[in-house]
């Protein structure tokens, strides 16, 4: 009997909202009682105002939402743009002296919002059908339940339908009924949102019926493993994201230190320069090129890629190869160029950190799960690192370049015998490396700070990846990268950023003292060199 | 028919007499000159020394001791330790925990405990900071706790024979995440402030011309012990041992020798002098906090030995006060030129000076061969 009334009234309800027009749900003397009064009554008639809804009413709602719902009179008005009119005919009219604010508090706000939130289920657009489920999720109010069965009847799309049917049940998970509440454990068992989470953990709180409890069990840890893989997707995406910045900032070092033995610690500054050079590109279209702003970014790599090579092959041709051969010293002269590259980038663009935007296309991400979203940024560094790979294994193992950048680093004397002018080969291999990094640079502007000291927070992170992988080993600074990535991110969900940095560092400390070749030893007579 | 015997070369004098004339006369200065020009000298005259250059030169010897400490390590035994940064701070924080406790009461919030434990709702004091409270177990921990931790990361770093950049790399590795860990609030570090507002030492206020000149004269007399000390090391054979490990690591192991005790030892002992170091240089700055562990600071120390000179144990010192007289004498009159000159210094050493400022002293025509060498392209 009680459901079919449910039925009927459901069924007028929608009758009512899809021709709305001359029948007017809401009655002035409603619209007071919802304005005025102590926050009880107000929810209360509130609460009745959602079972019985319409156009008028959201309207309403919202401007009570908004503020800007006046009392005077014994009548509510709404005022916008200083005009106040009737909530109920949405005539215009004269404001009585003396009407005063409606002033919510932040309860009445929250049924305010979620009393809106319901009413939109019934919106004729499936996108704000979509966003009003998502804003109910988790909801327990009972006295939503009719509207909520009014939507359910209307909808037409299955997927909401059934995340629909969740919110549903959750709501009745409060119900006086025990078996409405065991079907509704039972059917949320099948939910994969986190809010789902919290609402059976409330109730399980307070539930004292055995059978209803083990259902809420049941459901609880179901859900429970639907969403542990979120969450571990979540890491370990977090994880190959943070292993892909590492990979892209140790690319670069992998050339000039693990095949021309260079240990240059200017490194992130030749990354600082890259981000600069995007910073500046992202002007030069900001004041010529307004229209075409979003694709600064793609202008910016070459540029980025560019101004760091010519730093570095400057730098090659005047500081380095005076040093080739003694690592130590060359540690110390390029020591003293980062020193000279950050103190020219901030006598020339200040020492305060510059702003570089985001491309419109790179925000939002896409919603895998419930739980788990990936950054669009995120997923382009990720995708932009696998491409620098791509590139840079290509160019070395294929391509003449390559061949006499491995030749150079293996056997100079031998590779001079056969013609290789061994001295532009450095600059070449020591300007790619250079270039790699200004990519790299382009790229964590995106995601972070661009200033001064860009460099100095990644170079340790970025010799370290080095040092793990294996020097000479492009295999292995991939391995590095993306293991160290996961690996901290993974540290991070127990012990918090910091600690897990100073783990990561630590177990790398031990790492080497196991392994002092790194993952992939070299080989033969170059291993003792 | 005699046999022949291989003889060790005759020990050699720890000081020659000019050396010896030279020491008395620093010594001289440091315990006698000083002071008389800082206390007795009245402020307005020619010959005074102002307070400002005690505490200046207070803190440049404490640089010293570490650049000396920084070629032991380096200079004599060939490892570049990016680390000393850390060994220096190690000892300051101890130092810096007992002046703390100094304090007593007499805080901003009138507890027991410091200011900043009481502003981060700590009860007691943390197990690790128990001895600070006595000043011998303060002076035993500044020497042990570096050396400790130095014996600890050297046994194993060495025993499985790390060497060369590895080294640097991971030292480096080490001090950037201690710095990580002195920077949290909760390991009771102090945080990123440190510790700093020290009042007293041994129960006499700290901020008096007087205090000021013992711990100027104490700096001083340790720099040249340890200057004696580094010049009997590197005189004995031990010594003799280390810089053939520095020029041919394999054929020290070949001639039947382990290098792993030498480097050990060496480490330590310059660890423990960059303790004590830093132990002398938190009373006379008046604060200790993380950045003294940046990986910047540690390579800073590296070329204080640079440019003194590599592998001569005045070199260091000289170092020490020109690289640091510069700096802060730069970063008062030209801020943004400091950091230019300091990077000219690292590429300019490295490339036309490798014995240092006294490689040149001692032949003036190597600097000459270096530049035409380097015009030629090499």
């Amino acid at each position: 009997m009680h459901k079919i009334f449910h039925f009927l009234s459901a069924l007028l309800l929608v009758c009512v909202t899809l021709n709305s027009g001359p029948a007017w749900a809401l009655t002035p003397e409603q619209a007071l009682a919802i304005a005025n009064g102590d926050s009880d009554s107000r929810i209360q008639a509130l609460t009745k105002a959602v079972t019985q809804a319409d156009a008028k009413t959201a309207a309403f709602l919202q401007a009570l939402a908004d503020d800007a719902v006046k009392v005077g009179d014994g009548k509510a008005f709404i005022v916008r743009d200083g005009k106040a009119s009737d909530p109920v005919t949405g005539a215009e009219l004269a404001l009585p002296d003396g009407a005063e604010d409606v002033v919510n508090n932040n309860r009445m706000r929250g049924e305010i919002e979620s009393a809106l939130a319901a009413l939109k289920l019934l919106s004729p657009e499936i996108q704000v059908r979509r966003q009003a489920i998502k804003a109910l999720q988790g909801e327990a109010d009972l006295n939503k339940l009719p509207l909520l069965d009014k939507a359910l009847a209307a909808e037409t799309d299955a997927t909401l339908k059934t995340q629909l049917g969740l919110v549903r049940a959750s709501m009745i998970l409060g119900s006086d009924d025990r078996v409405q509440r065991l079907e509704a454990a039972r059917q949320l068992a099948t939910s994969r949102n986190p809010g789902t989470k919290t609402v059976l953990l409330d109730r399980l709180k307070l539930e004292e019926d055995p059978q209803v409890k083990s259902a809420l069990q049941a459901a609880l840890s179901s859900v429970e493993s639907s969403l542990v893989w979120g969450d571990r997707l979540g890491a370990i995406f977090s994880g190959i994201s943070l292993g892909s910045i590492l990979l892209l900032v140790a690319l670069g070092l992998a050339i000039t230190y693990g095949l021309m033995g260079v240990i240059n610690m200017a490194h992130g500054e030749l990354m600082m320069i890259g981000a600069y050079a995007t910073f500046v590109v992202q002007g030069v279209f900001r004041t010529f090129f307004p229209g075409a702003f979003d694709w600064y970014l793609l202008a910016a790599l070459p540029v980025a890629f560019l101004s760091a090579a010519l730093v570095g092959a400057a730098l090659e041709r005047s500081v380095i190869r005076f040093l080739y051969g003694r690592p130590l010293e060359t540690l110390l002269a390029t020591w003293g160029i980062s020193l000279v590259l950050q103190q020219a980038v901030r006598s020339s663009f200040g020492a305060q950190n510059v702003g570089v935007e985001n491309p419109s296309w790179m925000s939002g991400g896409v919603q895998l799960m419930d739980n788990l979203q990936l950054p669009w940024n995120r997923v382009i560094i990720v995708a932009f690192a696998m491409a620098v790979l791509a590139g840079m294994a290509f160019l070395i193992s294929r391509t003449r370049l390559g061949l006499f950048v491995r030749g150079v680093t293996q056997n100079r004397p031998i590779a001079a015998c056969m013609g290789v002018n061994t001295a532009r080969v450095d600059t070449y291999a020591f300007a790619l490396g250079s270039g790699i990094a200004g990519l790299a640079g382009c790229a964590l502007s995106q995601i972070g700070n661009v200033g001064p000291d860009l460099g100095q927070a990644y170079i340790v992170d970025a010799f370290m990846v080095v040092v793990v992988g294996g020097v000479g080993q492009l295999a292995g600074t991939v391995y590095a990268a993306l293991g160290l990535g996961v690996l901290n991110k993974f540290l991070e969900g127990w012990t918090g950023a910091v600690l897990a940095k100073i783990s990561v560092l630590v177990l790398i400390i031990i790492f080497i003292q196991k392994r002092p070749q790194g993952i992939f030893a070299m080989k033969g007579r170059s291993a003792e060199a | 028919m005699q046999d022949p015997v291989l003889q060790l070369p005759k020990p050699q004098a720890l000081l020659t007499r000019s050396g010896w004339a030279v020491f008395l006369l620093a010594l001289v200065v440091v315990c006698a000159i000083a002071p008389f020009l800082n206390l007795m000298v009245p402020a307005g005259s020619f010959f005074h020394l102002s307070d400002y250059m005690v505490a200046l030169l207070g803190k440049i010897m404490c640089y010293a001791i570490c650049a000396l400490a920084m070629d032991l390590i380096w200079g004599y035994t060939g490892i570049l330790s990016l680390g000393h940064g850390l060994f220096f701070a190690l000892g300051g924080y101890m130092m810096g925990m007992y002046l703390m406790r100094q304090i007593g009461r007499d805080g901003n919030y009138k507890s027991d405990l410091p200011d900043f434990m009481v502003f981060l709702d700590w009860k007691e004091l943390p197990w690790h900071w128990a001895l600070s409270d006595s000043f011998v177990a303060t002076l035993a921990l500044v020497v042990l706790v570096p050396g400790l931790l130095a014996f600890v990361f050297g046994y194993f770093a060495f025993r499985s024979r790390i060497k060369g950049v590895y080294f640097s790399i991971i030292t480096q590795a080490m001090t950037f995440a201690a710095m990580l860990l002195f920077f949290r609030n909760e390991t009771g570090f102090g945080g990123n402030n440190g510790f700093t507002d020290f009042k007293r030492i041994l129960g006499m206020p700290l901020a008096t011309p007087s205090m000021r000149m013992v711990l100027f004269i104490l700096t001083g007399l340790t720099l040249l012990g340890f200057f004696l000390l580094a010049r009997y090391l590197v005189s004995s054979k031990f010594g003799r041992v280390l810089q053939a490990i520095r020029d041919a690591e394999g054929r020290v192991m070949f001639s039947g020798y382990n290098p792993i005790g030498y480097k050990l030892s060496i480490w330590v002992i310059s660890a423990m002098m960059c303790g004590v170091a830093g132990a002398l240089y938190v009373p006379q700055v008046g604060i200790i906090n993380p950045s003294e562990m940046s990986p910047a600071q540690s390579i800073e120390m590296a070329i204080w030995a640079a440019v003194g000179g590599r592998g001569t144990l005045i070199g260091p010192i000289i170092g020490a006060f020109v690289v640091n007289g510069a700096k802060s004498w730069l970063t008062v009159s030209a801020p943004e030129f400091w950091l230019y000159f300091l990077g000219a210094l690292f590429i300019a050493v490295t490339l036309f000076l490798p014995a240092g400022i006294v490689g040149v002293l001692r032949d003036p025509g190597s600097l000459l061969r270096t530049l035409r060498d380097f015009r030629k392209g090499r």
